[in-house]
């Protein structure tokens, strides 16, 4: 058995087409035979047939056009998702970059959506407390610390969220697409601080469309392409060839 | 464990926060509901039908504050899942904290109100009974569980039948005169009466209102109550288990 801290061995994950449902349960009653039929034939088909591991320490870059599974690849990783075949191991605690102001309240202020969001990450209070003065200095939002969030701009949004992730003390990192936002400094500060999680050894798995990011970042990509990995290897080949798809089109 | 009681902690708070953040007069608002329908029910059935009860607004208040702890919950528990659709698609802490917050809110309201409830039971001259100390903890143990039970259910299912939340409005106002808040159990014609209790709230609702003004409990109701919560909780457990971890496939 393989001891790396993510492994993706023959992952497949369909969904059922849930719309007969939220349409009501008027709809749903109404044509009770046909919406037992539907529901069970009409399913969504996100992964098939998926393998993959990440060795600890190694940053995994996932490209692929819209809808082709990534996200639903997180969120398999992250554990909200279960695989419909195969099996998904993931150890360690995980940490999701989430995206700009998930798990956020706007009318907290920075330091109390902080304590609120690093408890949703998995951190105890006491481990907040902790960390509190380290995170508030990286965000270096200054006064606005204590200002509820609505009177914040997007990137300091984004600066406060990636603090608190960036304080986690992560052994796995699942980050979505997050270096889209945020001016120019803070995406590299954003990579800086990427880059020092490498050094400690944490394992990471990067959704991105920045292919320049992807390339600075990762050791390893694969691209999902209709729903199975369609290439993997070094970073550099696999962008190449699929920008070159990507123009191609 | 001790993370999990961290995360409704924090959560608790949050929903504190919100809640008192931008409102002005804060605690006021939650006593008022009760007390403005306290006085719609009086002018109603008091002064103009002219209902035989001594202490009409007492017997009002000691039933609708209970009530509208317990109308509340219902009424936010169809969001509680819903409304956290960007961190439950991504993060995978123990959702059951958020209902359970939700629902400490909402008891922590009704635990501020109770000296509102005890001011009118003073001011009809009547007073304080030593059996309030074990009899007031005992019943919101029994509506806590009741309620977080129902929350449970209703804040899981209403994401696989967004219609709960609609169906969920109505049941509780009908639920409403179907149990004795605004009458007692007594004015119910004899042959009605065993149906009121299949009312999982009348037991519970009637205990409180003989706590408050009398200062006695009924074994029988209080046991019977004691029944509605459990199989309520362990029901909308079971039913939470079953679906939660289908939350992100939906939402």
């Amino acid at each position: 058995m393989s001891s790396a801290p993510i492994i993706f061995s023959g992952v497949g994950k369909t969904y059922p087409m849930y719309h007969h449902f939220t349409g009501g349960i008027k709809n749903f009653l109404f044509n009770l035979p046909e919406a037992l039929r539907s529901l069970r034939s009409s399913r969504f088909e996100a992964l098939r047939d998926v393998s993959f591991e990440v060795a600890k320490g190694e940053t995994l870059g996932i490209v692929g056009g819209n809808g082709a599974g990534k996200s639903t690849l997180l969120g398999l990783a992250a554990g909200v998702l279960r695989p419909t075949t195969g099996a998904v191991k993931v150890s360690g605690r995980i940490s999701p970059l989430l995206e700009l102001g998930a798990g956020f309240h706007r009318d907290l202020t920075g330091l109390e959506n902080i304590m609120l969001n690093g408890v949703l990450l998995g951190l105890t209070r006491a481990e907040v407390k902790e960390r509190l003065a380290a995170i508030v200095e990286f965000s270096e939002l200054g006064a606005f610390i204590d200002q509820p969030l609505r009177v914040y701009s997007n990137g300091m949004v984004a600066r406060l969220g990636f603090s608190v992730a960036a304080h986690l003390d992560p052994d796995v990192m699942l980050i979505d697409e997050v270096l889209a936002v945020g001016d120019e400094e803070f995406q590299k500060k954003c990579l800086e601080k990427m880059r020092e999680f490498k050094r400690k050894g944490v394992t990471m798995l990067f959704v991105s469309h920045s292919m320049p990011s992807v390339k600075l970042i990762c050791d390893r990509v694969i691209w999902i392409a209709d729903r199975r990995v369609h290439m993997s290897g070094a970073p550099a080949e696999v962008v190449r060839a699929y920008a070159g798809e990507g123009a191609g089109l | 464990m001790r993370y999990f009681i961290d995360l409704t902690t924090v959560l608790t708070q949050k929903e504190l926060k919100v809640r008192y953040k931008n409102s002005f007069f804060g605690y006021l608002w939650s006593i008022a509901h009760p007390l403005a329908f306290a006085a719609v029910f009086f002018v109603a059935f008091k002064v103009i039908m002219r209902v035989q009860m001594e202490d009409y607004v007492l017997f009002l208040i000691a039933g609708l504050f209970p009530w509208q702890w317990f109308s509340n919950s219902a009424g936010i528990s169809p969001h509680i899942f819903l409304g956290n659709a960007s961190i439950i698609k991504k993060v995978n802490f123990e959702r059951s904290a958020g209902v359970l917050a939700a629902v400490l809110n909402e008891t922590i309201h009704f635990a501020v109100s109770i000296p509102v409830i005890v001011f009118f039971v003073y001011y009809y001259g009547r007073g304080a009974h030593a059996s309030w100390l074990y009899g007031i903890p005992l019943l919101m143990l029994v509506q806590f569980m009741l309620t977080c039970g129902l929350a449970l259910a209703v804040a899981s299912v209403n994401l696989f039948f967004r219609d709960l939340e609609r169906i969920a409005v109505i049941t509780v106002s009908m639920l409403f005169y179907f149990t004795p808040v605004i009458y007692s159990l007594d004015m119910v014609p004899p042959q009605y009466r065993a149906l009121v209790n299949l009312n999982p709230l009348a037991p519970l609702m009637a205990s409180w209102r003989s706590l408050f003004m009398y200062g006695t409990l009924d074994a029988g109701l209080v046991a019977l109550s004691a029944v509605y919560a459990a199989a309520a909780l362990a029901g909308g457990y079971l039913v939470y288990r079953k679906l939660v971890w289908k939350f992100a496939e939906v939402l």
